[in-house]
């Protein structure tokens, strides 16, 4: 059945991509950047409008579905990208990037991590996720009179390049050693264990490689730090955000309905990954200045926390991932919201020591940015606090115990470098003030900072919808 | 004579992606050796789905490599273009000179 009209919201969001562009190449206009990034939030609201109204359902001969999981990840996916959008609208106004083609490079991004969330064939897995990556290398390199930017790209498109061939690779094991490149029929003959061979074991480890570079998971990690610094701003918002939820979501499904069966083999490869990450996170970043730099490995280390619960592989350890990202996007899009703040005479900052007195000259930006890392340190009553508690429990439960205790003991380690920032702000001797922030910052930094400081509240549509999200995979 | 079978094809593709992986990870002289490395191990795996393809009588495979190649080329394109405004800015696209941010 071709069923279509399942994918309406891709469908959609891709021709109002089109449809943008082409009116950003007619209009003679300079000023297209600041209406096109307006037309771009239009198109995720719309978008998000249809996938919460869309019908759940199989497509295109099995290549595509729709259901509770795809949605979830894809309102996520939107809300990111929206936040990257709203994040760019200042910075890239000061720094001479006003072009329309940014928010169109996000847009197509945006609509290959749709397809990803909705990718139940390793072909459709393999096409969302390049229309992704190469979208984000294009934005990576956007500053392109700065050398900075266009290092950033390249090592970004290399090592990229070389995850994706690996991962192609190990899809075309994976396809060898089956015959199919359904996830469902993947999943009924691996029912029989006779069908497991060795060359379907190194396609998997190829599979989980390629996937563990795009969430930069230790040991395919090292992208990461130069990346993070050297793109502009926003864009490390947006890589730091959405693609992050799209790839983890790909990983999950990947894992849980094809290989579900094999839960023995790939669950050491899980583990080990994700010990690897947090360890990592917590101790490279505590000799970082740059704090650009502290948020890279600070997601290396969230990414591992977040592995946990694809490694418990129950479903309440996917309804922990599915919370953790959620938490995750929004603490994540708030500190860049922030950092996107340090700009003084013109000229940003990205050093922690410029942080420097902020308490005392802009009280309201050094709360929303204690918010933000007493949250990212698990401290309660904020959502990261929640986040790890769910992911915690769900590895508990599943008999990891090992892996919940170096969780809480890198998290404490982590919380030292989280924590000195903000004793940067309220401590340390006052510099001069920065300039002033423009709304839509304000507005991303309270927005992020109220569902941040909040979620312990209404925390109830929240859990429910990741749970029955977290059911689907298990059928 | 000896028949060419799935095997074959197998070891000649593993080489490729060694061959590819190697290119990268010990190139010190030229990002352009990079971008061929990359489509090294691209065309491994095409020459993977295609062997597997034949042996399995599944079309799907097959399909799967017009796919590949469809990126392969945008990928190509995307990197040429990322090499040429790097080297604007640093004059140089020697693997030893991409060092501006570290640690």
């Amino acid at each position: 059945m071709m069923n279509w009209s399942l994918a309406v919201p891709e469908l959609v969001l891709a021709c109002c991509g089109m449809a943008i562009l082409l009116f950003g190449a007619l209009m003679k206009r300079r000023e297209t950047f600041h209406l096109a990034s307006m037309l771009t939030i239009g198109a995720f609201l719309i978008t998000a409008m249809l996938v919460i109204a869309g019908p759940h359902g199989l497509a295109y001969h099995g290549q595509f579905v729709a259901d509770s999981f795809s949605g979830f990840v894809k309102l996520l996916v939107l809300a990111g990208s929206a936040f990257a959008v709203v994040a760019s609208l200042d910075y890239n106004e000061h720094e001479n990037l006003r072009r329309f083609e940014f928010p169109v490079l996000i847009l197509f991004a945006t609509v290959g991590m749709m397809l990803m969330a909705s990718a139940v064939n390793l072909m459709t897995l393999y096409v969302g996720l390049e229309l992704q990556s190469l979208s984000i290398y294009v934005l990576a390199a956007f500053a392109r009179d700065q050398l900075r930017s266009s290092e950033a790209g390249l090592k970004y498109f290399v090592l990229g390049a070389l995850a994706s061939g690996l991962l192609l690779y190990g899809i075309s094991l994976i396809y060898g050693f089956t015959g199919s490149m359904q996830f469902d029929q993947l999943a009924r003959v691996l029912a029989d264990p006779a069908r497991v061979s060795p060359g379907l074991i190194v396609g998997i480890v190829f599979l989980v490689a390629g996937l563990a570079f795009k969430v930069s998971a230790v040991p395919f990690h090292m992208w990461t730090p130069d990346v993070y610094e050297g793109a502009p701003t926003p864009v490390t918002l947006l890589m730091g955000t959405s693609p992050k939820v799209a790839a983890m979501a790909l990983l999950v499904r990947a894992m849980a309905t094809p290989f579900g069966h094999l839960l023995g083999q790939w669950q050491q490869l899980i583990v080990l990954v994700s010990i690897a990450s947090m360890l990592l996170g917590a101790l490279a970043a505590i000799g970082q200045r740059n704090i650009k730099r502290l948020m890279a490995y600070s997601s290396i280390g969230h990414m591992g926390y977040v592995l946990i619960g694809l490694a418990a592989g129950t479903p309440a350890g996917i309804r922990g991932v599915l919370l953790y990202l959620v938490t995750y996007v929004f603490m994540s899009a708030g500190t860049f919201a922030c950092i996107l703040a340090m700009r003084r005479r013109g000229v940003m900052l990205e050093q922690i020591a410029d942080l420097g007195g902020l308490g005392r000259r802009d009280p309201v930006l050094a709360m929303w940015l204690t918010v933000f890392m007493f949250s990212m340190a698990g401290i309660p009553p904020f959502s990261g606090f929640w986040a790890k508690y769910f992911i915690f429990t769900a590895a508990v439960q599943s008999g990891l115990w090992a892996l919940a205790v170096i969780g809480v003991l890198t998290s404490v380690i982590g919380a030292y470098y989280y924590i000195r920032i903000i004793k940067v702000m309220y401590f340390d001797e006052p510099q001069e003030a920065f300039d002033p922030r423009p709304p839509s910052l304000s507005l991303l930094a309270a927005g992020s900072g109220l569902f941040t400081t909040l979620f312990f509240v209404f925390p109830a549509p929240f859990v429910g919808a990741a749970e029955t999200a977290a059911k689907v995979l298990f059928g | 004579m000896l028949p060419v079978a799935l095997s074959h094809y197998l070891v000649v593709a593993a080489l490729l992606l060694v061959l590819g992986v190697f290119g990268i990870f010990l190139n010190r002289k030229n990002v352009i050796i990079m971008l061929m490395s990359v489509e090294l191990i691209l065309l491994a795996a095409n020459l993977n789905l295609v062997a597997f393809s034949a042996v399995l009588q599944d079309l799907v495979g097959q399909v799967f490599v017009m796919f590949t190649l469809t990126v392969a080329a945008a990928e190509a394109a995307i990197g040429l273009a990322i090499v040429v405004i790097y080297f604007r800015n640093r004059g140089s696209i020697q693997v030893e000179d991409v060092n501006l941010m570290k640690g």
